[in-house]
C-alpha cells in the first residue's frame, strides 16, 4: 500500500474515533448535566464522520486500488494527492475549531476561518475528481 | 473495470464535486454571511452526497470488483459480469430520481417530484440488488448458464 493511501486512511482511522467520542459527548450532555453550548459540535461531529472518516477512507482506497494512471505515473500525480491529502485535513481541522467558536461566540472573529476552511475543503474535493477522473477507465 | 461501473464512479466523481461546492458555499456563508438564500443547498448537498456519492460509488465499485462469472471459453466477455442491462436501468433510475429529489428540495419545489425521485432511487436499488445477488457467492464457485445466457444455478466448481 503507497504511503499516502496509509496517510488517508491512518488518518480516517483517527477522525474515526474523533467523531464517535463527540457523538458520545453529546448523548452525555442532558444525562451529565454538561453545558448546552456542547451543541456546537453537532455539525463537526457530523462531517467528521462522513468527511474525516468515509469520505477519506474512499480517497485512501481508490488512490491505491483504482486502474492505474500510466506505467509511469501509476497513481497519477503524486503531488496532487498530496495536496488533496493536505488541503481536505487542514480545512476539517479548521473547521472542527472555528465552527463551534462562531456559533457559540458572535464575536469571536472566526468567521473568516471558516471561510478558508470552505476553500481548503472545495480545492480537495475538486482536487480527487481531476486527480481521480482519469484512473476511472475501461481496461 | 466494466464500461458501467466507469459511468457511476465517474457520475459519482461529480456529485462529489458539486455536493462539495454546495457545502463550501454554506460554510463560507456561515462563517462570513453573504445571502440567506444559500441555506436552500442543504438538502441538496446532502441528498447529492449520500446517493450521488457514497452509494453511487459503492454500486460503482461492487459492479466491478464482486466475483464474475466464467462464461464458456469467452471468459472476457462483459457476460461476466452478470445482467449488466439491469444495472444499467439501476444507474438511469438512481441518477434520475436523484436529480428529481434534488429539484424538490429546491426553493418551491414539488412534494410530487420528490415523492417520484424516491420512486426511481428504490427501483433503483432493487435492480441493483436484483442483478448482483447471484454475483454475491463463495470463491470458486461457479454460475452455470444455459444455453442463451440465462443463469440455471449455482455449483462449487
Amino acid at each position: 500500500m503507497p504511503l499516502l493511501a496509509r496517510f488517508y486512511i491512518k488518518t480516517g482511522l483517527g477522525y474515526f474515533v474523533a467523531a464517535l467520542a463527540i457523538a458520545l459527548l453529546l448523548a452525555a450532555q442532558p444525562i451529565l448535566q454538561l453545558p448546552s453550548g456542547i451543541h456546537s459540535l453537532s455539525p463537526v461531529y457530523m462531517h467528521l464522520l462522513t468527511i474525516g472518516w468515509i469520505t477519506q477512507l474512499i480517497f485512501g482506497i481508490a488512490y491505491w486500488m483504482f486502474p492505474k494512471f500510466s506505467k509511469e505515473a501509476p497513481r497519477g500525480r503524486l503531488w496532487l494527492g498530496w495536496a488533496v491529502y493536505l488541503l481536505l485535513n487542514s480545512g476539517l481541522l479548521l473547521r472542527a475549531i472555528a465552527e463551534p467558536l462562531t456559533m457559540l461566540l458572535a464575536d469571536s472573529g472566526m468567521g473568516g476561518l471558516l471561510v478558508v476552511s470552505a476553500i481548503l475543503q472545495l480545492a480537495a474535493g475538486w482536487g480527487f475528481v481531476i486527480n481521480t477522473w482519469s484512473r476511472v477507465k475501461e481496461r | 473495470m466494466p464500461r458501467l461501473s466507469v459511468w457511476m464512479i465517474r457520475a459519482a466523481l461529480l456529485y462529489l464535486g458539486v455536493g462539495f461546492t454546495f457545502g463550501a458555499l454554506m460554510l463560507a456563508n456561515k462563517g462570513v454571511a453573504f445571502d440567506a438564500r444559500i441555506w436552500l443547498l442543504r438538502p441538496v448537498h446532502i441528498e447529492v452526497l449520500i446517493f450521488g456519492w457514497l452509494v453511487q460509488l459503492a454500486l460503482g465499485v461492487a459492479f466491478w470488483i464482486l466475483p464474475r462469472f466464467a462464461v464458456g471459453a469467452d471468459a472476457a466477455s462483459h457476460k461476466r459480469y452478470g445482467k449488466r442491462r439491469l444495472v444499467w436501468v439501476t444507474f438511469i433510475a438512481l441518477n434520475s430520481g436523484i436529480l428529481a429529489v434534488a429539484l424538490s428540495t429546491w426553493q418551491g419545489g414539488s412534494v410530487a417530484v420528490a415523492f417520484v425521485g424516491r420512486i426511481l432511487e428504490l427501483a433503483a436499488v432493487i435492480t441493483f440488488v436484483l442483478a448482483i445477488w447471484a454475483r454475491v457467492k463463495p470463491i470458486g464457485a461457479q454460475q452455470a448458464v444455459d444455453y442463451v445466457g440465462h443463469s440455471v444455478r449455482s455449483v462449487r466448481s
